[in-house]
């Protein structure tokens, strides 16, 4: 169940957006984050959400996961979203006032786009990481972090420390569902009763998890260097990323759609 | 034939110990190159340390270690390493690389090796070992065999003169650890490489040429397999396994538990404790 929170993220296939360099994927997806604040009427939301789906179909993936991927968030964005209807500038028709909630035509309008902005997002991120393998994301932040090195920000040894991280995932969520069942078998009852005691339940587990997380860093640490690690410089590297014409494409796409954005923000 | 390892009155102290007894008293013995030692003893012997003392990783109190013509020192100990592969205990806490393949190109990076070079030696590497179908692989969907033969691959790609498997099978099923020793054979056979296997595991000593015994830090008998094996049950005083019902017996008599004296074959040793059980 919690494999499939983080790791079932990724579906394996084979589609152009697959393909793509994990820079080019990971930055497109900011720097889209960031022009869906230039729509600010209809035709540029509707623009967004053709680009968006369009980059789905793409990527071969089933809609299903992307509807998932906004389940979880739902009561959060619909809180927002109240919150934008009842309080934000009256403006247009008033429908309802009563002290200071005041729901407007206006209010309406912008409850309604900042949920389409959310789910852009959200689609948006969803497709990132449901077409990147962690290891990937990981090299991709190494390659954007390199400029850092210039102020001695250890970039090599944080990437290092993120793919060991994610490697290790699977293996913790392994070790905590065993001392799960070792404390089961003890008498401990996780998911009962209220939530103090369901976080007390949780101390058994979490001990146990630390101190064996410690003695597999110390292992893993004389092992690295045993294999002679001695830091991140002077090192050479296996596995590359290589810019392709399809990532220069897709960068061209987004210049394109930024362009037809701002187009439509100031003459429709 | 030429000492690829030698040890000359090792002293051995860990450094948060608050007592002055040493782990490892006046150890010395030689190693010729291409050659396959064991070296066992009892949990606690000093064995485990004794490897680490090898290449570096703990650094002794006194004595001197010399690795194909290179006095260990702090300046030569990257050398050193180089020449040393060494396969720990536990399959997942030595697995560094998030796919197989990075894994057994890892002391490739760490030597700044060219990656032209290191894709062909990931490749034959996993060849050699049987993976080359797990490459791009995680580790969790590994068995613990599978993870120690990808450790042999990293060492095989470095190319060590000598690799060191620190009780490397026995965390592994009966299963794993026969293919971990073949791949380990094999590769003996392949390259004149030395071999240093540090067990409680007999078929793993019987494979050596030589085995060493370790008590107490100290180095207590030297000689072939068969002349060791002669002793018959004081093996189990040196460290090597007791079956398993034997070792359940031991831990049961050191609780208060009077336990049969004939020996018990596992299934009898299971109805023994329904018994005992439900007498109570």
């Amino acid at each position: 169940m919690m494999n499939k929170l983080i790791f079932g993220r990724y579906i394996p296939g084979d589609s152009v957006i697959h393909r793509m360099d994990p820079r080019a994927k990971l930055l497109l997806s900011f720097y889209f984050i960031g022009i869906i604040f230039i729509a600010n009427n209809w035709a540029t939301y509707v623009l967004l959400f053709a680009f968006t789906l369009l980059a789905i179909k793409l990527s071969g993936v089933k809609w299903s996961f992307f509807i998932n991927g906004v389940k979880p968030l739902i009561w959060l964005i619909l809180f927002t979203v109240i919150l934008q209807v009842l309080f934000s500038a009256s403006g247009g028709t008033v429908y309802f006032k009563w002290g200071i909630i005041t729901i407007s035509q206006l209010g309406l309008v912008n409850g309604v786009y900042i949920f389409c902005r959310f789910v852009l997002i959200i689609f948006m991120s969803t497709l990132l990481t449901l077409t990147t393998p962690p290891l990937e994301l990981s090299d991709a932040i190494e390659y954007i972090l390199m400029p850092l090195k210039v102020v001695h920000f250890p970039v090599y040894e944080v990437a290092l420390m993120l793919s060991i991280a994610l490697r290790f995932v699977p293996t913790l969520m392994d070790e905590t569902e065993k001392i799960m069942n070792a404390q089961r078998a003890r008498g401990v009852d996780f998911g009962e009763g209220n939530i103090f005691q369901q976080m007390r339940a949780i101390v058994p587990l979490l001990i146990p998890l630390f101190v064996s997380s410690f003695n597999r860093a110390e292992d893993l640490a004389t092992a690295m260097e045993a294999r002679g690690y001695q830091g991140g410089e002077g090192r050479s590297k296996y596995r590359i990323l290589k810019w392709q014409a399809r990532d220069t494409w897709a960068t061209l796409a987004f210049a394109v759609l930024t362009v037809a954005l701002v187009g439509l923000r100031l003459y429709v | 034939m030429s000492q690829i390892i030698n040890v000359e009155h090792l002293n051995y102290r860990y450094p948060q110990q608050d007592t002055d007894a040493l782990t490892l008293t006046d150890v010395s013995f030689s190693v010729a190159a291409g050659e396959w030692v064991a070296i066992v003893g009892h949990n606690g012997s000093g064995k485990s340390t004794l490897a680490k003392n090898l290449n570096g990783l703990l650094a002794p109190v006194s004595g001197q270690i010399t690795i194909d013509g290179q006095v260990l020192s702090e300046d030569t100990v990257w050398d050193i390493r180089r020449k040393i592969g060494m396969v720990f205990q536990n399959p997942d806490n030595q697995f560094v690389g998030a796919t197989v393949a990075d894994d057994v190109a890892f002391s490739l990076e760490n030597q700044g090796i060219p990656r032209e070079t290191m894709l062909k030696r990931v490749d034959e590497a996993l060849a050699q070992v049987d993976m080359s179908a797990f490459k791009t692989r995680e580790p969790a969907r590994l068995s613990g065999g599978q993870k120690q033969r990808v450790a042999l691959a990293g060492m095989i790609a470095a190319r060590p003169k000598i690799l060191i498997l620190d009780e490397a099978t026995s965390m592994l099923d009966p299963e794993g650890r026969a293919e971990v020793l073949a791949t380990i054979r094999q590769m003996k056979a392949d390259s004149d490489l030395t071999v240093l296997s540090i067990t409680h595991d007999i078929d793993e000593a019987a494979s050596a040429n030589r085995v060493l015994v370790v008590n107490d830090g100290q180095l207590v008998e030297e000689g072939t397999p068969a002349e060791i094996f002669e002793h018959g049950p004081a093996l189990i005083k040196m460290g090597l396994d007791m079956p398993y019902p034997e070792r359940l017996k031991a831990a049961l008599k050191r609780q208060g538990v009077t336990v049969p004296t004939t020996y018990l074959t596992e299934k009898g040793m299971a109805d023994w404790l329904w018994q005992l059980i439900s007498n109570k």
